[in-house]
């Protein structure tokens, strides 16, 4: 199983993967590259990670999920690479017997990523510059000696 | 104490740094060797001390041994891959 890409992400084939009969509520969740009015100019993420974490570290997740909603079938992929404005680096499915499971699984797995998952952005902005983000959404300090 | 270390008390360990820490290291792993019992925090102090721009690292970066996140307190073992993890902003 591999919960990464470098391609665009494909919600179809999540579908395709959680897809059940036995399913009556399906949640998507897209996280998408953005340039609102507190970026500076950005025209594109550059995501990086630690591979062979993030891959056992969403099987983990994955796993704590399943525990607490044993009946959702639950997909994720995380896009690597640059991504420009608009276009998604994560999409969460989470398909259950009733939508309030649904909503609660999806929620729970972007959540959970964002503290456990090991992905870092740079910013790339109109002005040639490039910036790590951290986690709280501004741009990372310099280091002292800059 | 003895005069020489043996190195059966020796750990050699994978170190592994990421997207600013990289940057800041100027390399993105290394391999430091220390005596046992050693930690997470040991390896971090080691690597402030001998790597060019690992001085500008946190002294208590988020940190994974062998692919899951550990604690500064955790203890390390020969072979080990410890990785520095700047602070995590994915999705």
């Amino acid at each position: 199983m591999t919960y990464l890409t470098r391609d665009p992400l494909s919600v179809d084939r999540l579908l395709a993967e959680v897809s059940s009969p036995t399913c009556g509520g399906t949640s998507v969740f897209l996280g998408t590259v953005r340039n609102g009015p507190d970026e500076h100019g950005v025209t594109a993420i550059e995501y990086s990670a630690y591979e062979d974490m993030v891959e056992a570290e969403f099987g983990r997740l994955l796993a704590d999920a399943r525990g607490r909603w044993p009946e959702a079938r639950i997909s994720v992929r995380h896009r690597l690479g640059t991504i420009p404005v608009g276009e998604a680096s994560i999409a969460i499915v989470a398909a259950a017997p009733h939508r309030a499971q649904a909503f609660e699984a999806c929620r729970y797995v972007i959540e959970a990523v964002k503290q456990r998952i090991p992905v870092w952005k740079k910013e790339l902005r109109t002005d040639g510059s490039e910036v790590w983000v951290d986690p709280s959404g501004r741009p990372a300090a310099k280091p002292s000696h800059v | 104490m003895p005069a020489t270390v043996n190195p059966a008390t020796l750990a050699t360990v994978r170190v592994r740094f990421f997207a600013r820490y990289a940057e800041l290291v100027g390399r993105s792993e290394a391999e430091v060797s220390l005596p046992l019992p050693a930690t997470v925090g040991d390896v971090v102090r080691r690597v402030r001390e001998d790597f060019p721009g690992a001085g500008d690292l946190p002294e208590r970066p988020l940190a994974a041994v062998n692919l899951k996140q550990a604690k500064l307190d955790a203890r390390v073992q020969d072979g080990d891959e410890v990785a520095l993890l700047p602070p995590i902003a994915g999705g």
